[in-house]
């Protein structure tokens, strides 16, 4: 029952993780129609930039608590800064573009970000510090949660919550929903659409970051190609529940990282990733929508 | 009409749903031979819809689709794919003009030639004598029909290129390409200046009667409807309201309402 | 001039924050100790601050070539002049015939290893042909395109374990099949797939073959690879490994003849013309009669079918395979050989993929920064040259009004 307990935690933790990153995904899908492939690659220079913070903080003496707070506020600021920058270089000539054309700027963008980060830094991996400490209240169920899950479920929550409020209920979610809804009609109306995108951008990017710096402190170790991976999982997360759909990304994020955690507990850990892109392949196929998502007829 | 029409396209209470929306509500409509039938309606009728149920692009809720080509079987097309509508004879165009814009005007003309040529992966690559004398009549083909709607001088031009009354009617060559024996037009006069518009209601003219292919065509402009049409629907709200010859129609006060109710058509 | 200026200005001061961390800062966490980097800080601002200047003016050139496109009623009536010298015999026979001796006499003037590095670079033009077939031609973005090459190989070197009596003439057209095969049975399940969803679904599908690769040991060997391959053979005469490498080298510049022969017939054939409506506008082209599942099928399998091939070539130039050969990596630089070239335009794959596999090679202090500019030539080709370096150009067709008569305009 504890190995099960287990496994069900820590699939719940790397769902929120998925589901953190699936909403840039999802979010920017949902308003231009693009898969970001260069979001994992913000997830990563996310988690880079809180670990040469942390790094640099330590070396000066800053303690704990602090060094988390600080690294994560930093790393958000870049990681906004990197989505905003890469929407403006590598998308936003595109508008107009035909279809093919962002995607596969987009290719080029995550590409291009990886090798930035291995050539600027390291091709290794690099030890990641533990940021999040460990709680004593925790200690009685230490073997089956430990403090940094219980610290990424706690964020992920936090920051889900804060999105749906924030779409809800202010202007600027006013105007990324419209603008989701409707370019055209939107840019009538004066919304200014660029700015929504780049909001949008900003928004995704920021959760991604959130979700790299904890990830980083959790499984200890990062390196310039973390991104890759978890930008496609993501991606699978969110289309399981239904791209441009938000709380789908959440849910699509849970349910795949409980059926990963799962399935490496139970059947083999080798074969992890073939599961996840076997899920995406078979939901793409069966259920095109995802869990949560419309069925769209396509305009002839 | 003394003696009695054959029939091509006869469509029985076709039905169209999304979601909770009924697009098309029980549409009965038939084209006979030699025919120029023109749907008419307000926007948003279900007209378009029904043309998508028809050639296979949407698949009707409810409701019959019966082809029955000239020397050919009589069939229920429901749930056929488009290219199995294109090749039993029925060839469309688009109200939105949907043409291979980065190839040339030729080459969209002779992608109409497909489903009538057999040239296989091993064929195109041995280029056999058959195979060479099919492209060549491929290339024939496009070039007679290109005369026909006088895009001859352009055709090693980007279709993307041309003018958009040219568009138009290089999406009507590229369905006649097909040999379809009903061709179906989705407003093919939209965004033509007036000029234009006679140059096309000849040209539909010329295709229906010296070519006898039967037509259906969806359009606003009522000056070229009420020229051209043998017959006419009309629709509202995914219903039929009406059918009748242009006479009958033009007196229909129902017609009449549906248009002055919505206030924007000139009929 | 001066608010450019200090546009330009801003933006490099921009890049420096943004770089900051990145380029200036590293951080031992072992030791505890900190680099700093401050001379990246003065690159990055110069760099961003031309870079800037540069991208507005391109910018602003593209904008001026639309609207001038738009007011001469849209022709691009200046070629480029790599397409004019394709359009005039008298120009491009002498460069033909020009090229044929220098790939002929190549071999003899120049060492093994170039040889060597000449042959990978062949492979890769197959590859960006194949792959131009499906992306170029008919426009799915297959970023697993790499799983294909990878069953090539294997194809020949598991075949030459268990059946070596096969030889490598017979592998290459297993391989070949093989491949094809591999390219329709992924393509059913993705027939209905828009063009995004496939990207990413080729995507995992490529990640897949390179997993199953490394765990499956028992057929695979894994992750430690398969060695002693069996070069290609000549009579079963006995060669040295110079011979053999020379040898490899004339029957890569044939596959590569082979392949242009054949993509080039279908390029211009009822077949290739419904690759490309498809691309165009998939809803017309089925509309006017064309069978989508088909057509993708067979776009998927001749397009895997070449990888299938010359992965069975791979197999034997190397003589030892592992999965690292087949990451996603090989499917980026062959996609941006097809980007680069001009989809669609099988002059342009040719040169763009002996310049990017050829340029690593010979400029060593360039390998390192390869996969980067590989990726930035992808973002500015989508951005300035999206029909790429040497576009498709049309084939056209003579207009005879009773009889006779076609040629190639």
């Amino acid at each position: 029952m504890d190995y099960f307990l287990e496994l069900f935690c820590s699939g719940l933790t790397r769902g929120s993780i998925y589901a953190l990153i699936a909403l840039g995904y999802t979010m920017v899908y949902g308003i231009i129609q693009l898969i970001n492939f260069a979001h994992g690659e913000i997830y990563m220079i996310g988690a880079f930039v809180a670990l040469i913070v942390a790094g640099v903080l330590t070396i000066y003496g800053f303690s704990g608590f602090s060094i988390l707070i600080l690294a994560m506020l930093i790393a958000m600021i870049y990681a906004a800064a990197y989505g905003y920058t890469l929407e403006k270089i590598a998308y936003q000539p595109l508008r107009n573009a035909p279809r093919l054309s962002p995607l596969i700027s987009a290719i080029g963008a995550s590409l291009f970000l990886q090798n930035y980060v291995l050539l600027a830094q390291t091709p290794d991996f690099l030890p990641f510090p533990q940021l999040v400490p460990d709680f004593a209240f925790m200690e009685p169920i230490a073997h089956i949660i430990g403090s940094s899950e219980l610290v990424i479920l706690v964020t992920s929550a936090i920051s889900m919550v804060a999105l749906t409020l924030l779409i809800k209920y202010t202007r600027m979610g006013k105007a990324m929903r419209a603008t989701q809804q409707d370019m055209v009609m939107a840019r009538l109306v004066g919304i200014n659409v660029d700015r929504v995108i780049s909001v949008t951008f900003i928004i995704g990017s920021v959760l991604a970051a959130i979700g790299g710096v904890l990830v980083g402190s959790y499984i200890g170790q990062i390196n310039f190609y973390i991104g890759f991976m978890a930008g496609v999982k993501a991606f699978t997360a969110a289309v399981l529940g239904g791209i441009g759909n938000i709380p789908g990304a959440a849910l699509g994020g849970l349910v795949l990282g409980l059926a990963e955690s799962m399935a490496a507990g139970y059947i083999s850990s080798a074969y992890e990733d073939v599961f996840a892109f076997g899920v995406l392949v078979l939901i793409l196929i069966l259920r095109p929508a995802g869990l949560l998502g419309k069925a769209v007829k396509q305009k002839v | 009409m003394a003696d009695a029409p054959r029939k091509l396209l006869e469509v029985r209470e076709l039905t169209m749903d999304f979601g909770g929306l009924r697009a098309v509500d029980s549409v009965t409509l038939e084209v006979c031979e030699n025919e120029i039938v023109a749907l008419i309606g307000p926007n948003g009728a279900g007209k378009t819809t029904f043309f998508n149920c028809v050639t296979g692009i949407y698949k009707p809720t409810r409701g019959e689709i019966m082809v029955h080509p000239p020397g050919g079987q009589s069939r229920k097309i429901n749930g056929f794919k488009p290219n199995r509508v294109t090749e039993m004879g029925m060839a469309r165009t688009f109200q939105n003009i949907r043409l291979f814009q980065n190839m040339t005007v030729l080459e969209n003309v002779m992608i109409g030639r497909h489903c009538r040529t057999r040239t296989s992966i091993l064929g195109a690559i041995m280029r056999s004598p058959g195979v060479t004398r099919e492209e060549r009549e491929t290339i024939d083909r496009a070039y007679a029909l290109l005369e026909k709607v006088g895009l001859v001088d352009f055709a090693d031009e980007f279709a993307k290129n041309l003018p958009y009354g040219a568009q138009r009617r290089l999406e009507i060559a590229r369905a006649m390409a097909t040999d379809p024996f009903l061709l179906l037009l989705d407003e093919p006069a939209a965004g033509m200046n007036p000029q234009e518009t006679r140059e096309l209601d000849e040209l539909i003219v010329r295709i229906g009667k010296e070519e006898g292919i039967a037509i259906l065509l969806i359009e606003h402009d009522m000056k070229l409807v009420m020229n051209i049409s043998d017959r006419i629907y009309v629709m509202e709200y995914g219903k039929k309201i009406a059918k009748g010859t242009p006479q009958e129609i033009r007196s229909n006060p129902k017609v009449i309402e549906a248009y002055l109710g919505e206030g924007e058509e000139d009929a | 001039m001066m608010a450019s200026m200090k546009r330009s200005i801003l933006v490099a001061l921009w890049f420096v924050f943004l770089t900051f961390p990145l380029m200036v800062v590293r951080v031992n966490t072992l030791k505890n100790t900190v680099e700093w980097r401050w001379l990246n800080m003065v690159w990055v601002f110069v760099g961003a601050f031309v870079l800037h200047n540069l991208w507005r003016w391109a910018l602003d050139k593209r904008q001026k070539s639309r609207k001038k496109a738009e007011l001469e009623d849209g022709a691009e009536a200046d070629l480029h002049i790599g397409q004019r010298l394709l359009q005039e015999p008298k120009l491009y026979r002498p460069f033909l015939l020009g090229l044929a001796v220098v790939a002929l006499l190549f071999p003899w003037v120049l060492d093994v290893y170039q040889v060597n590095i000449m042959v990978l670079a062949l492979i890769f033009v197959v590859l960006g042909l194949g792959l131009n077939i499906t992306v170029g031609l008919a426009g799915l973005l297959d970023l697993g395109y790499v799983a294909f090459f990878a069953v090539g190989a294997y194809s020949y070197a598991l075949i030459n374990q268990h059946f070596p009596a096969l030889g490598f003439w017979s592998c290459l057209p297993i391989g070949g099949l093989i491949g094809a095969f591999f390219g329709i049975v992924l393509g059913f399940p993705i027939l209905r797939l828009r063009g995004d969803y496939l990207a990413i679904v080729t995507l995992g599908f490529g990640s897949i073959a390179k997993i199953v690769i490394e765990n499956w040991e028992e057929f695979t060997s894994g992750a430690k690879g398969i060695a002693n391959i069996p070069r290609p053979g000549l009579f079963g005469i006995d060669m040295s490994i110079e011979g053999a490498t020379i040898y490899t080298y004339y029957l890569m510049v044939l596959m590569v003849l082979f392949t242009i022969f054949v993509t080039n017939r279908l390029k211009d054939s009822r077949i290739g013309r419904a690759w490309m409506a498809l691309r165009e506008d998939e809803i017309a082209c089925v509309a006017m009669g064309v069978d989508m599942a088909r057509t993708k099928l067979s776009a998927y399998a001749l397009g895997a079918f070449w990888a299938g091939a010359v992965g069975v070539m791979f197999a034997a130039r190397n003589t030892y395979i592992n999965p690292n050969s087949f990451t996603f990596m090989e499917s980026a630089i062959v996609l941006s050989i097809v980007v680069l070239g001009g989809m669609g335009s099988i002059v342009g794959v040719i040169i763009a993929a002996l310049v990017l596999i050829l340029m690593p090679e010979y400029l060593r202090a360039f390998a390192d920064y390869r996969m980067l500019v590989f990726g930035a030539v992808m973002v500015l080709m989508m951005i300035f040259r999206p029909q790429g370096l040497i576009a498709n150009v049309r084939k056209t067709y003579a207009y005879r009004r009773a009889e006779r008569g076609e040629n190639h305009g």
